[in-house]
């Protein structure tokens, strides 16, 4: 491979986000979120990329260490003086500290890798059915867990003040920062053993390869990066519920992934802002937008046209927009020679 | 949850009510069951084609159409959406990866939830009741007990029906072309069966079931919206897999089990003590599945959960 198709494998995916967030940075407060949540759609789906991806294990329960990570790192930025009053149950170790906005995310992004570390250990053996509904029972018993335990959270009320530090540059960064870790695991010894086993369990156990330990390393940083993606997220919300990371958020992040292409980063990156972006479009559409003509959608419209759309993406292109193949500049050359 | 008391509540009533729901989860377990033999594929919207028709038995109620034409409109438009998925999204994915096609019953369900919202709404409410069905939902005296009519509806249902599929699969022939096909597609093609016709009946089949299942659902819970049955179709497919997906019956037999389990848990348990059972209930869901990944029932290790 060409050292520039390498560079541009990394770069392509950086420079998208950072284009996004620098058109982001032109629009109105009201147009801005659009911006921001699809960027941090963007961290969240990468995550889930560098185990799905790269493993081609289904999991359901990635988005259990976003939960972990945004609940974590929520709970630990509320200022003191309001804490005491809006969670009197938490425990006084939670209850006590508060850490500041960049720490608060390295602790998301821990406990975010701990968590799937030890749910990893024994969840690494099984694959196929079996490895999507044990996964699923970790979402499961993480939101049965955040919802009703005060001791470690709001319980089944909104976790609220948590200070809205993810602005444009927060989400862009910090989402770089998960694709480049994304790539460079994928690069590595690691993943390329782990994206044998992928391709033929079988040969890859024959050439030395423990499957189970390259399942559990990308579970953990898939985890940890998930935990890093929810900071961003709850910083950019300022509320969250347990119900905001569970099942339609997993489905929803799942979708984006298989709709970009499973098996690329690129392809993580671009079905995260396509979906995002389409999903804005069509908010908008529904308060009546002009786009050459007046289009002016009923209310309820969006969601329909939305999984309509999905479910013509995956009959029609099954591998996904990108073809599940990373960004390349091979068709230019192709073109120019 | 101490022993005693647990026991107490477990009156004869709870028990029936909850070999009614087991009945109706079984149903459910053997129509996502028939597909996934033949199609390999878990067919993750199958809730929602349960909810279309317990809608069509809710419009056709406020309609003041008898309930029996109800019924028959219920099954036909349940057959007629299920033959539809399978032509527009079935077929063309049925050479993809399970995952693939498991996104793809999302996106599905999703767009079908969604095109029940558009259609709930325009009464400015959300729901739609059911009147039609409910009074089998009344109970009768049957040796003492209090049983609500449609438990013993559920239960003669379901077993009239697995009885029926029973001898469908073992004494036809086109029985033995879906176990061939269950059991390997490419040769039983090699040997003459015919796909699209397996796979049609194959679906055919699920979606009376699905038919059978909205009706019995809508009795039980006469407000349709559009998350009907969404919540029982998660359940049943963990049953599913939990019981071992691979063959019908411990398929069937996984989806009885969940459901009788969830009947006994919400009538036995107060809900004060119930907060954590969730947890509870899927790290067991977890501990079977890596004791037994094939699943509980199945016979040794099925290739498709060979353990890493």
């Amino acid at each position: 491979m060409r050292r520039a198709d390498l560079g541009a494998q990394l770069l392509a995916p950086a420079a998208l986000v950072a284009l996004v967030a620098l058109v982001g940075t032109f629009t109105s407060r009201a147009i801005e979120i659009y911006f921001l949540t699809a960027i941090v759609s963007v961290a969240i789906v990468v995550a889930i990329y560098v185990f799905v991806g790269n493993s081609g294990v289904l999991s359901f329960g990635q988005i259990s260490f976003v939960a972990v990570g945004a609940f974590a790192s929520g709970v630990l930025t509320i200022p003191l003086e309001s804490k005491t009053g809006v969670l009197p149950d938490l425990y006084p170790v939670l209850r006590d500290h508060t850490v500041g906005n960049v720490p608060s995310l390295a602790l998301a992004a821990l406990v975010g890798g701990a968590f799937a570390f030890a749910v990893g250990i024994p969840l690494m053996r099984l694959s196929g059915l079996a490895a999507g509904i044990a996964t699923f029972s970790v979402l499961e018993i993480t939101h049965n867990l955040l919802r009703e335990w005060t001791k470690i959270g709001p319980g089944a009320t909104t976790l609220s003040l948590v200070p809205e530090t993810t602005d444009l540059l927060q989400a862009a960064v910090g989402t770089i920062l998960v694709i480049a870790a994304a790539f460079a695991y994928q690069r590595s010894r690691f993943g390329r053993s782990l994206r044998a086993t992928r391709e033929d369990a079988a040969a890859a156990r024959a050439a030395g390869i423990d499957v189970h330990r390259q399942r559990l390393w990308a579970f953990t940083l898939s985890g940890a990066l998930a935990g890093f993606a929810g900071g961003l997220y709850v910083h950019l919300l300022g509320s969250i519920t347990a119900d905001q990371v569970y099942l339609e958020l997993t489905f929803v992040t799942l979708a984006m992934l298989v709709i970009g292409g499973v098996t690329s980063l690129w392809g993580a990156v671009v079905g995260a802002l396509a979906v995002s972006g389409l999903d804005s479009f069509l908010s908008e559409a529904e308060q009546g937008v002009g786009v050459g003509f007046t289009l002016d959608l009923p209310q309820g419209a969006r969601l329909v046209v939305l999984g309509s759309l999905m479910a013509l993406v995956l009959v029609l292109r099954p591998s996904g927009i990108t073809g599940g193949r990373e960004f390349s500049f091979a068709w230019l050359r192709r073109r120019t020679a | 949850m101490s022993g005693p008391s647990l026991l107490a509540a477990l009156d004869a009533q709870t028990l029936a009510d909850a070999t009614g729901l087991g009945a109706v989860y079984a149903l459910m377990a053997v129509g996502i069951g028939l597909v996934f033999g033949v199609l390999r594929l878990v067919n993750f919207a199958y809730g929602q084609l349960v909810m279309a028709g317990a809608y069509t038995l809710a419009f056709t109620s406020q309609a003041d159409w008898p309930t029996w034409t109800g019924i028959v409109t219920c099954f036909a438009v349940v057959i007629a959406l299920s033959t539809l998925m399978d032509r527009l999204v079935f077929r063309p994915l049925r050479t993809q990866s399970p995952a693939v096609m498991l996104v793809t019953t999302f996106a599905v369900a999703f767009l079908l939830q969604n095109v029940a919202l558009l259609v709930d709404v325009r009464d400015g409410t959300i729901g739609e009741p059911a009147a039609s069905v409910a009074p089998l939902n009344q109970a009768v005296s049957v040796w003492g007990v209090e049983v609500r009519k449609v438990s013993i509806v559920a239960v003669v249902v379901a077993v009239v029906a697995l009885a029926l599929l029973a001898v469908l699969l073992t004494r036809t022939q086109i029985g033995l072309q879906m176990r061939a096909a269950a059991t390997d597609f490419h040769t039983a093609r090699l040997l003459g069966v015919r796909a699209d016709t397996v796979i049609a009946i194959a679906v055919l089949l699920s979606a009376v079931l699905a038919a059978a299942v909205a009706v019995l659902l809508t009795v039980q819970n006469p407000l349709v919206a559009p998350d009907f049955a969404l919540k029982d179709t998660i359940i049943v497919l963990v049953g599913v897999v939990v019981g071992g997906i691979d063959r019908l019956w411990t398929a069937t037999l996984g989806g009885f089990a969940i459901g009788f389990a969830t009947g006994v848990i919400n009538g036995a348990l107060p809900t004060d003590k119930t907060v954590f059972l969730p947890s509870v209930v899927f790290a067991l869901v977890i501990l079977v599945l890596l004791l037994r990944p094939a699943g509980l029932f199945a016979r040794g290790r099925a290739g498709f959960a060979e353990r890493m």
